[in-house]
């Protein structure tokens, strides 16, 4: 790089590391892997769209009386490639349709964990490879946009049982996605009952504190947490208001405007997602939910060794047995003949 | 749009031919005619607050606010009855609501059917037992359910199992009028898409709505009526404020972007609903649920046989009633 003949003889240069940082990463693009989660028709496909500004995902809810009623939850994904200035993003966008839409949704939340579980396996065992790859593809969730019902007091049982297990495995933020039919208050009572319980049974939502966090982080993270569950509108239709191009909904009694943040937090949740913390989900997704997976599997692989190793020394079973996996997501595919770096 | 006054009588209605006299408008002058209507839905669409907004009081105070340890366990439903009496016209009606807090709320909401189902049961059952009496309560009251109103919730899209499943079994014991709760939430093509996608549910399941042309015999009330059943699934929308104006009092719900008039007819169905179930349809939805629905319950019951009678006061072992019914085994 060419040195202006003023620069200063102490000037080192390692800040331009960032640049360099940054050109690796233009080159290389990142995967984006959100998962909406909530019942039919609480406006999970508009709401995705409209923070993207594209129509990403259909809406998979029925809406002819031929359709059949889904008996389970469907797991969807869909993955689109967007560039922006030069970043590309391979963004997959995960729908769970038949979430909470029967008469007993007992459970109907497994298919939705195990997905999740899935894509923290799929990577440790490629992690777990002798001959592993450069860049692994990251499959793993991101970001959980969880949709309340809008109406509820609070959080209903369902969205308790949910909650808990959801945000053991994956950044949790909860929204109401079609807060046009609450008034202000309304909203105000809502939230505040949804904190009072999340915090009453130990649901941790995303952003969690972190002692990295300085003065600035502290305080947009106490915003965010204040805004939380987050009462957006969306929409992918642009209306004429006067004149001018307004992205939301007419009603007969107002037009409702996306962007306007005394109608909704539409642009809060938009810059949440996108503009302040989509690095932070990114890594966090990694460093906490992965590392705990991680940790777990790997300790059930060393008791399991450990178990066949005693048996072994008893005289009971054969040497060089394959390990059999004794929980779903163990990885399969050959192990290091090492054993492993104790966690 | 020039705000209207809370009326009953709003446009449509006022097209309506005036409630028909029947013979037990008559008869009621004086006691006041007993009509029970029940309330179903999941909470959240807006079930309490109609039923005040119906009233034109609160019938039902404001719930406490939930306590955060109790939001994992739903609570079980529940059968909560109201009295309100009520003057429409110069008629009075004594009537009766029964709330269903509870329903659709939990994880596994199966057994609710069942539970409504028997419940609505037991009002037949105490009918048919009065009826066999020897000695009639000259007081008794009659306690059956002569309409359902049930709230969907106002996805945009058709209507969910729970929907189905609740018109198909209660159908045959209960006049049901499906209503959308909350649906100012819907923009005005996504309500007529909404409701055209319920009726084509409707038809294809073949579900057991109340059907307000059941009645033939008057032309010019078929007219209306088949107008009326465009309007199905209604759209409710519930008052939080009333505001005075130059006009009088106008009841409304206020949003940043806009006020919603409860009662324009142009914005939602609610002041022609409560129309229809207080004052044009009262006859009708007590005809249908007494010479129908009951005589049909009746007749399958009877007909199943081991219905005992009640045993004859003043020891007696014959009682005289209609042929239709069995001795007891």
């Amino acid at each position: 790089m060419a040195a202006p003949s003023n620069e200063s003889q102490d000037y080192v240069g390692f800040d331009t590391i960032t640049q360099q940082m940054e050109r690796k990463f233009l080159k290389r693009g990142f995967n984006l892997n959100i998962i909406l989660v909530g019942e039919s028709g609480m406006g999970k496909s508009t709401l995705v769209n409209s923070i993207f500004a594209s129509h990403l995902v259909d809406s998979m809810g029925r809406r002819t009386a031929q359709e059949v009623i889904r008996k389970t939850t469907e797991i969807t994904p869909v993955t689109q490639t967007l560039d922006e200035n030069g970043v590309r993003v391979r963004l997959t966008v995960i729908d769970t349709p038949g979430f909470g839409d029967q008469c007993n949704n007992e459970r109907c939340w497994d298919p939705v964990i195990r997905y999740i579980k899935d894509q923290h396996a799929a990577y440790l065992e490629r992690e777990l490879k002798p001959q592993r790859d450069r860049v692994i593809n990251d499959t793993r969730v991101h970001a959980c946009l969880y949709f309340l019902n809008p109406g509820s007091r609070g959080l209903r049982p369902l969205d308790v049982e949910v909650l808990k297990r959801l945000t053991e495995v994956t950044n949790v933020i909860p929204v109401i996605a079609k807060s046009d039919s609450m008034t202000v208050e309304e909203r105000t009572v809502f939230k505040r009952h949804v904190k009072e319980e999340m915090s009453f049974h130990r649901i941790a939502v995303y952003p969690y504190p972190s002692e990295e966090d300085d003065e600035e982080d502290r305080m947009l993270n106490s915003s965010i947490k204040d805004l939380v569950p987050f009462a957006v509108v969306g929409s992918e239709e642009i209306i004429d208001v006067n004149g001018t191009p307004v992205r939301g909904r007419r009603h007969g009694w107002g037009v409702i405007n996306i962007f306007d943040e005394t109608h909704s937090d539409f642009v809060h949740l938009r810059n949440f997602l996108l503009r302040t913390h989509l690095s932070d989900l990114i890594e966090v997704t990694s460093q906490r939910h992965y590392e705990q997976f991680r940790t777990s599997q790997l300790r059930q692989i060393k008791e399991i060794r450990a178990q066949q190793a005693a048996a072994a020394a008893a005289g009971g079973s054969m040497p060089g047995h394959q390990m059999q996996p004794a929980a779903a997501q163990v990885p399969t595919g050959p192990l290091p003949q090492q054993p492993m770096a104790q966690v | 749009m020039a705000p209207s006054a809370p009326s009953i009588n709003s446009t449509m209605s006022s097209r309506m031919a005036t409630p028909r006299p029947s013979s037990y408008r008559n008869k009621f002058e004086k006691r006041g005619m007993t009509y029970n209507i029940m309330l179903v839905g999941q909470s959240g669409l807006g079930r309490r607050t109609f039923l005040n907004t119906l009233c034109e009081r609160e019938v039902i105070p404001p719930s406490e606010a939930p306590n955060p340890d109790s939001a994992n366990v739903a609570d079980p439903m529940k059968f909560d009855t109201y009295e309100v009496p009520l003057e429409e016209e110069g008629t009075r009606v004594s009537l009766t609501v029964i709330d269903t807090p509870g329903f659709g709320d939990g994880l596994d909401n199966t057994s609710c059917f069942k539970q409504l189902q028997d419940y609505i049961e037991a009002q037949f059952d105490e009918v048919l037992v009065e009826e066999s009496r020897v000695k009639r309560n000259r007081k008794y009251r009659d306690h059956r359910i002569h309409v359902l109103i049930y709230f969907i919730a106002p996805t945009g899209h058709s209507l969910r199992e729970l929907d189905i499943e609740l018109i198909r079994r209660l159908g045959e014991y209960v006049n049901i009028i499906p209503v959308i709760g909350r649906a100012d939430s819907l923009t005005v093509d996504e309500l007529a898409t909404f409701k055209q996608n319920v009726m084509r549910d409707i038809e294809y399941y073949k579900l057991p709505v109340y059907n307000f042309c059941w009645d033939e015999s008057d032309s010019e009330a078929l007219k209306e009526n088949r107008d009326i059943m465009d309007f199905i699934p209604f759209s409710v929308v519930t008052c939080d404020e009333v505001l005075d104006n130059e006009y009088g009092s106008v009841r409304v719900r206020r949003y940043p972007w806009g006020t919603i008039e409860i009662d324009d007819e142009s914005q939602c169905d609610f002041a022609l609903l409560r129309y229809i179930m207080l004052n044009s349809h009262i006859a009708d939805l007590i005809n249908y649920t007494e010479d129908v629905l009951y005589e049909n319950y009746r007749t399958k019951k009877l007909e199943v046989g081991g219905f005992g009678e009640p045993e004859a006061e003043d020891g007696d072992e014959e009682t005289s009633h209609t042929t239709d019914s069995k001795k007891p085994e």
